[in-house]
């Protein structure tokens, strides 16, 4: 009776296509704009993924994400270093900064400043150039975003000029960030350099990074600076996490998104529930002589289940290829670098589809189960 | 075969151990907005075995109403249905479902085939129904569709056919699980007059069995002479029971 269940469904081409694209396009609604959001909140974490090897960060108490610091005066740094189970400390300094670029429009720029030593702050991985380059004078190292916005596709960035606050700054590298929030342009320098691009005020040290020594945890070790020098520290994840806090807090983000996977949803809802109820009303008379001729009740709702079953794994799996082809086929844009799909976000669109098709189904079936098997003689 | 009267049929009393359908006392109102109407009086009735018994009448006399009753789809107000003895309105509704599943094939008026199966696949319903396996069901379905000359049709769809042929594949779904009762409601009203005697004549071939007993309601009084017994129904009493239609119809 299932085989039977589904040639009834498959048969009726246009509500099978009706409901598959009901399906579908909720699934591609609902895990698309979830991973967009999940994606774009998590650049708010950029800053702090972008310097890898720092395993805590310590700012000034007020200071709440990588963007939104305030500069600690310089001997922070070594009182820091002072703490026990604290390998290294190195200064880390980030300011906004407007670049003209060779056809003179204005830019504003982030400017991060990496330790001068060891480089430590600058992305894990080069896109262009090697990291040393940053030791020659006035040398930069722009992130891809930069490289593509400031130049021209036929114009090798390496070694072209910018005016940075009205400064000569040399472009030596390209790095290979995860974009910001916004999509900011970043420049990385080092952080004695930083200090002549940035106008200076008494302070300017924004963040402190540091490694722990083996054997210690981030989590002790950032409650131990905080215990002894009154600065905040935050461990990498407690950090990132702040990023992504203060982007969900401070945006309309998640209420745009959660609007937009909200209607997925009813839209699912509607289509599907239509459809299917159409369908079942335009079988009832062979559901009505099915019952008749001695199918029980519980065998009609296990063949509308089925019926449900197929179209929901159909529409979901092509929803779900839907999302991962239009996250490869924009892959290629700066705004969609580095997007994947969590796990989780496939596994929610799955019980949307389960719902939906669980709420309508229930609805449609009612009639079917209603049907007095005598009204086949009518 | 001796006429039978009413009087004749009350006078029986209790069931014939041959009977097919025994059915005392029915009864069956229908609500109608406040009141309720009583479509059938009291019927007392037999259906045997080996015979193609007619139920005629007006329209509105009650005959869809009281198949319905006899093949157990209806429950009636009042009165006992026994078909081969078993008192069906007693069954659970399971039991019930599956007794007509066993023992009842159906044909209605306006065939109700699956759309988006084959011919073969829909003649073999019944079977499948039964958990009997998809390709014996139609091979069994096949046999029967050649009796009923459509056995070059059963791979195409319902919508392929002429209603004459699409009533014939109901047929054989009303037959292919060897019910031992067979009910029809107006199985000829969608067809013009040939092909609805065409349907009629096959019908009588292979629905009529010694063990099998077959129920027909019809209007159409072209095909009356293929019955063995002819019930009349008016206002919802039987006021005929023979071989013959009564002179005044
Ligand atoms: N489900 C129902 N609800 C209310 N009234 C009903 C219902 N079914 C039948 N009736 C009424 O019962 C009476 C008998 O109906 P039935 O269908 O048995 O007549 P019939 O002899 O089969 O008529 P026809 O030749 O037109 O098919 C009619 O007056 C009809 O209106
Ligand atoms: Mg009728």
């Amino acid at each position: 009776m299932i085989w039977i269940a589904i040639r009834m469904l498959t048969g009726d081409a246009q509500k099978f296509y009706g409901l598959l694209f009901g399906i579908g396009f909720s699934t591609l609604l609902i895990t698309q704009q979830m991973t967009i959001f999940v994606n774009l909140v998590e650049r708010g974490a950029s800053g702090v993924y972008n310097a890898p090897e720092a395993e805590v960060w310590v700012m000034d108490p007020v200071s709440r994400t990588t963007d939104v610091s305030y500069a600690m005066p310089g001997t922070a740094l070594d009182k820091v270093r002072a703490v026990e189970g604290v390998e290294w400390a190195v200064p880390h300094l980030r300011a906004q900064a407007t670049v003209r670029t060779k056809e003179g429009d204005l830019e504003g720029v982030g400017v991060i400043g990496v330790d001068d030593a060891t480089l430590i702050g600058l992305p894990a991985r080069m896109a262009q150039g090697d990291k040393a380059v940053l030791f020659a004078p006035d040398a930069v190292v722009v992130d891809d975003t930069g490289a593509l916005r400031f130049f021209p596709p036929e114009v090798n960035p390496i070694g072209e000029r910018l005016e940075l606050n009205d400064q000569r700054a040399v472009v030596r590298g390209i790095a290979d960030a995860i974009p910001s929030f916004t999509s900011t342009v970043v420049l990385y320098t080092r952080y004695s350099n930083a200090l002549n691009f940035v106008p200076g005020t008494r302070n300017r040290l924004s963040f402190v990074l540091v490694g722990v020594a083996d054997g210690q945890t981030p989590e002790d070790v950032a409650d131990r600076i905080e215990a002894e020098t009154g600065l905040k520290a935050e461990t990498r994840e407690q950090f990132a996490r702040a990023g992504v806090d203060f982007i969900i807090e401070n945006t309309g983000i998640p209420t745009n998104f959660g609007i937009t996977v909200l209607l997925g949803f009813v839209v699912g809802i509607a289509i599907v529930g239509l459809t299917f109820s159409l369908f079942l009303r335009d079988n009832i008379k062979q559901f009505g002589a099915l019952k008749a001729i001695g199918v029980t009740n519980a065998k009609i709702v296990q063949m509308v289940g089925a019926q449900a079953g197929m179209v929901g794994l159909i529409g979901y799996a092509l929803g779900v290829i839907g999302t991962v082809a239009f996250i490869k086929g924009f892959g290629a844009n700066p705004f969609f670098k580095g997007f994947y799909i969590p796990w989780q976000i496939p596994l929610i669109s799955f019980a949307a589809v389960v719902i939906i098709l669980s709420i309508t189904g229930l609805i449609a079936i009612r009639s079917v189960l209603k049907t007095e098997p005598a009204s086949v003689f009518r | 075969m001796s006429e039978r009267t009413i009087m004749d049929t009350k006078a029986i009393g209790g069931c014939a151990p041959e009977a097919a359908i025994c059915a005392r006392g029915i009864a069956r109102d229908f609500e109608a907005g406040q009141s309720t109407i009583r479509v059938l009086h009291g019927i007392d009735t037999d259906i045997r075995s080996g015979e193609m018994t007619y139920v005629v009448g007006e329209s509105g006399s009650g005959k869809t109403t009281l198949i319905s009753i006899m093949c157990g789809i209806l429950w009636p107000t009042e009165g006992e249905v026994k078909v081969f003895g078993t008192d069906i309105y007693k069954l659970s509704d399971t039991d019930l479902v599956n007794f007509r599943l066993n023992n009842i094939g159906f044909i209605f008026q306006q065939y109700n085939l699956i759309p988006s199966i084959d011919v073969a696949s829909n003649a073999a319903v019944p079977l499948i129904a039964q958990g009997v396996p998809r390709e014996e069901a139609r091979e069994r379905a096949k046999v029967l569709l050649d009796k009923l000359n459509i056995g070059n049709q059963a791979d195409k769809l319902p919508r392929q056919l002429s209603g004459g042929q699409q009533q014939r594949v109901a047929i054989a779904r009303a037959l292919v699980h060897e019910p031992r009762l067979v009910v029809c409601d107006e199985p000829t009203a969608a067809l013009d007059a040939s092909s609805g005697r065409r349907v009629m004549d096959l019908l009588r071939e292979v629905a009529v069995a010694p063990d099998r007993a077959c129920i027909i309601v019809t209007h159409d009084n072209r095909i009356f002479d293929l019955a063995d017994r002819i019930i009349v129904l008016e206002d919802g009493r039987v006021t005929h029971d023979g071989k013959e239609m009564p002179d005044d119809h």
